[in-house]
């Protein structure tokens, strides 16, 4: 193979048993075999060991031109696409032969031309990260981006793995309290390499959100269910991956979507996202937060370990907010240590209440503190934001972006 | 010399769907449907495929209907596909190796695109199992391929589809191309059908084994697809053949004229208050209609070298495939416009004596796109003689335009599964397919003491295994033979559906019958009303507590009213008469529920 010279994309020619005449593919799927796609368009693996000869019969040819884009359209709000990867920019990945992160915002715009019908659209690359890779050192990034280009634009869609996406749009939600313009985290359930993509859609839906919603905000922008026709917006800070892998995997917890667009039709059901007007960025930090499950057998050693040297525990606990009296004295001793402890339930719907049993005001006593209905995920970035913001004692219980009701 | 090759698409039995665990029931109720658009995505080489974008320029939304035991979240789309199911990859080695075929080491799971809506994700799953082989049939007939493969959704209706067929296994086998002798096409797909009955791994039954033929007369390849007769299929290839040399004959004639492409023009206000239904109608929608001038191009759209083959018939299919619209040209003239309208269109597009002209009708937005369809056809026709098409088989043998022929550029590696590499357990399945053959099927019906012919019939049934299970415990073979071929058949041809006789239904009746508690004699009327639809099981009971079936009770009740003279008595004296004469042979009411139906259809009561 390597006296050859042949490389992938030549055109060659391998005899093992048969002769076969393709194309060469950069080998994928962990056996080592050499793949070769034939004139059918069929890929074949043929182990390293059988193969007698490879002779190149035409080298790789550069890559043809790609599907145009639309012109720019300075006559429709500007905005911008920043791409920080996810499956909304995948495609195929020789080394594991699974999807990955590849496409950049351009590319993006070249499957879906039509975003050139409804804003201006620039594009940024700033990651190409599946969501699972995105530490919190990235939405300090996005966050920066956003806020050092937000004065230019109607607003601005970022392009994201949806993992975490959720994650990422509440911290963006308190680092850039009261952003003027809009902001739509959008990605992609299916990713665009196929037909029945919903990278598409959920990207128009986006831009369109964007240009022309007239609210400001952090959304988090995906179909709304298994139909193709309609997306919707959730509040970045109410929203949640329900689902491992359906187009209508995001939810809202408890109420509508913040918009509903089906076509051209943007429909509104939130009033404001942020509590106030006024534009006060806080692009701040600390990874010193941890986020506990009760469960049966859940033992204080394990809680004492999270807790150890943490700013705030955000512990997320059964039913209205219980914990086992197990834990009282170590929630205790966390709080001497002068941790936040909040608490949030794993029921997800519904509010918290820890006056109705007496385990619950046992937690209250021991100075846990009851977190409305905020997402136990929110919570947890609200704390890491607030631990390095301020003080979480002070931010936790004060409103700044939908993220509890009244 | 014309060439064709078959392609064969024959559902496996595995009970079981490719990709997920659900089973592929029939059952037409649907519990849920989901509404979808697809996009052409391009393919691995970075070039989206061509027919994938004549598809995606139609802009259709599908509809697709589900029930739960046919199909779960993988079949939506919503889920990513299992593992390839180890049973159905185990059938196709098997059948690889009835064709002498060349099995590969690793499995690469495929997506073939195919935006047409038949697939929720936009591709077909295939995979390649083996190369080369043979069958023979009347001569040899090479293999180029055997594939595993996803079947499609069922179409409901256009932009309709059910999910109950989509991930049904299947397995592809592309023959080489062989020429096109009377026959021959004929002689192969039935070997083909034959070898892989004898596997006893395929399903049987309506739909469950599709052909695909493509022709070649020595220009492109045409794909046909939708043959659904071994009948049709010598047929379709006759005129495929006429086809393809007609058009090579009409592309010379385009070359001479020595045309080149010139601008659609706006005809609407020329054309105003025409007559002619495609216009008159295509302007009171408010479409466009443009026409073009074709140079030098007289005679060349009405000429027709054999029968139904002519380039204007040619480029209207093409417009309309593509949801653009009516196409008129000036061969159609007289008639299709009037004189008056024929000189001011001509006139308008500068097209003298010896020029032809065309016009399409369509949306004012879709219509430049339909004449520039037109125009790139007739450059195709010009440059290639045949273009290469994915062309529909029509029940009357002919072929129609569906879309480009999709190339390379359609595949692209199924991301979601991981290849792999074949095992002993396969490579097994594979030496046991070398032992299989249908001569060897038929030597054992033979061994029964069937004559050849009835053994033929046996196994073109698909009941080989049923027929060999009834010897098994006792029925003489001739007669078993007789019930599962000629009774059915002769039923079927009488009207009455055999695919709702089921192999376990039959089976049961060879059972009553070996164990005394059925009549020979009752198995004819059994038979007919399991085939008329009524529920097998209770119809065995019927049957056999010597009961009359449906359709024989019906038969007596119609025969005991034809005499008028009873008839005039009234209906009291009916009801006695046939009360009297069927008592106990069922049950009284609905004895008396039939006497009613058939007098009232008589005017009478």
């Amino acid at each position: 193979m390597e006296r050859s010279g042949a490389e992938p994309g030549d055109r060659v020619s391998v005899r093992a048993g048969r002769v076969r005449a393709g194309i060469l593919m950069p080998g994928y799927g962990g056996h080592d075999a050499l793949v070769l796609k034939l004139d059918s368009g069929y890929n074949v693996g043929i182990s390293a060991g059988s193969v007698e000869s490879v002779e190149v019969l035409e080298k790789a040819r550069p890559a043809p031109a790609r599907r145009r884009a639309g012109a720019a359209r300075p006559d429709l709000p500007r905005i911008l696409l920043v791409s920080t990867g996810g499956t909304i920019a995948s495609r195929v990945d020789y080394r594991t032969g699974a999807v990955t992160p590849a496409l950049d915002a351009d590319q993006m715009y070249e499957y879906a031309p039509e975003l050139g019908r409804i804003a201006d659209v620039r594009t940024c690359s700033l990651l190409s990260k599946h969501s699972e890779d995105m530490a919190p050192a990235d939405w300090l990034a996005v966050a920066e981006k956003v806020r050092q280009e937000a004065p230019n634009y109607a607003g601005i869609v970022i392009a994201h793995g949806t993992d975490t996406m959720h994650y990422t749009s509440a911290f963006l939600s308190f680092a850039l309290a009261g952003l003027p313009v809009p902001v739509a985290l959008v990605g992609a359930q299916r990713s665009p390499d196929r037909a029945s993509s919903d990278a598409a859609e959920n990207l128009l839906g986006a831009a369109r959100l964007v240009a022309g919603c007239g609210a400001n905000g952090i959304y988090v922008v995906m179909h709304e269910g298994t139909d193709d026709g309609a997306v919707a917006c959730h509040a970045g800070t109410r929203v949640r991956k329900n689902h491992t892998s359906a187009r209508g995997a995001f939810e809202t917890v408890g109420g509508p979507p913040a918009f509903t667009i089906r076509g051209g039709d943007v429909s509104r059901s939130i009033g404001r996202f942020f509590q106030s007007d006024s534009f006060e960025p806080r692009i701040a930090l600390s990874e010193k937060v941890a986020l506990v499950k009760c469960h049966p057998g859940y033992g204080a050693d394990a809680f004492e370990r999270a807790a150890e040297g943490a700013e705030a525990v955000i512990i997320e606990g059964t039913g209205l907010g219980h914990a086992g009296s197990n834990l009282l004295p170590a929630v205790r001793a966390a709080r001497r240590a002068g941790a936040f402890v909040g608490m949030t339930s794993q029921c997800i719907a519904g509010r918290t209440n820890m006056n109705v049993y007496g385990s619950g005001r046992d937690l209250l006593e021991a100075g846990a503190v009851p977190l409305a209905d905020m997402l136990p995920e929110t919570a947890l970035v609200k704390a890491m934001w607030a631990a390095g913001a301020g003080d979480p004692g002070e931010l936790m219980l004060q409103k700044i972006a939908s993220e509890f009701s009244d | 010399m014309a060439t064709v090759g078959l392609e064969i698409h024959q559902q496996l039995d595995t009970g079981r769907k490719l990709f997920c665990n659900c089973g592929y029931d029939d059952g037409p109720e649907y519990s849920s449907s989901f509404r979808r658009r697809l996009r052409a995505a391009s393919g691995e080489t970075g070039l989206t495929d061509r027919a994938a974008l004549f598809e995606e320029s139609k802009g259709a939304e599908f509809t697709y209907r589900a029930h739960p035991a046919s199909s779960c979240a993988v079949e939506a789309d919503e889920e990513p596909p299992r593992a390839p199911d180890p049973a159905a990859v185990e059938s196709a080695l098997l059948v690889a190796g009835a064709l002498r075929s060349e099995p590969l080491q690793y499995l690469h799971p495929m997506r073939k695109t195919v935006v047409d809506g038949s697939n929720t994700s936009g591709f077909q799953r295939t995979m390649l199992v083996a190369e080369g082989g043979r069958v023979e049939a009347g001569g040899a007939v090479g293999i180029q391929s055997v594939c595993l493969e996803e079947d499609s959704a069922s179409r409901i209706k256009d932009g309709e589809y059910g999910l109950e067929r989509l991930g049904v296994p299947l397995v592809e086998i592309a023959t080489e191309p062989f020429e096109a002798e009377a026959g021959r096409t004929r002689k192969a797909a039935l070997a083909l059908g034959r070898l892989l009955r004898a596997t006893g791994r395929v399903r049987r039954g309506i739909g469950t084994i599709r052909q695909d033929v493509n022709v070649s007369v020595g220009g492109a390849v045409v794909e046909v697809k939708g043959v659904q007769q071994l009948d049709q299929l010598e047929k379709v290839v006759r005129f495929e053949v006429s086809r393809q040399e007609g058009l090579q004959e009409i592309s010379d004639m385009i070359k001479k004229s020595g045309w080149r492409r010139e601008r659609w023009r706006e005809l609407s206000s020329e054309l105003a208050g025409s007559k002619s239904p495609v216009i008159a109608e295509a302007l009171s929608r408010g479409d466009a209609v443009l026409g073009a001038r074709f140079a030098g191009m007289a005679g060349a759209f009405g000429h027709s070298p054999s029968p139904d083959v002519r380039l204007g018939r040619d480029v209207a299919e093409v417009a309309r495939a593509a949801g653009l619209g009516g196409v008129i040209h000036s061969d159609e003239l007289p008639g299709a416009l009037s004189e008056r309208e024929a000189s001011a269109v001509a006139e308008r597009l500068s097209a003298g004596r010896g020029d032809a002209f065309v016009l399409v009708a369509a949306p004012a937005d879709k219509a430049r796109a339909a004449g520039e369809a037109v125009t790139a056809r007739i450059e195709q026709v010009r440059d290639s003689g045949v273009p290469a098409d994915t062309r529909l088989a029509t029940p009357a043998g002919q072929t129609r335009f569906m879309r480009p022929r999709p190339g390379a550029a359609r595949m692209y590696p199924e991301t979601d599964v991981p290849p792999v590499a074949l095992g002993a357990d396969q490579m097994r399945a594979f030496e046991e397919g070398k032992k299989v053959s249908w001569e060897g099927a038929m030597a054992v019906l033979r061994k029964t003491g069937l004559n050849a012919q009835l053994a033929e019939q046996v196994f073109d049934s698909g009941r080989a295994q049923l027929f060999e299970m009834a010897c098994g415990i006792g029925a003489e073979p001739n007669y078993a033979a007789s019930v599962i071929c000629s009774t059915v058949t002769g039923l079927a041809r009488k009207g009455l559906d055999s695919s709702r006789l089921s192999d376990e239904a039959l089976e049961s009746v060879f059972e009553a019958l070996a164990g005394g508690g059925l009549a020979k004699e009752a198995v004819e009327p059994l038979l007919a009303d399991i085939m008329g639809g009524a529920e097998p099981g209770a119809a065995l009971r019927a049957a056999a507590a010597g009961r009359l079936g449906a359709q024989e009770l019906r038969e007596r009740v119609q025969k005991a009213l034809e005499d008028p003279d009873l008839v005039r008595k009234g209906p009291g004296a009916c009801m006695g008469r046939v009360m009297s004469e069927l008592r106990g042979k069922a049950p009284g009411e609905q004895i008396s529920r039939l006497v009613r139906e058939v007098l009232e259809k008589k005017g009478v009561a």
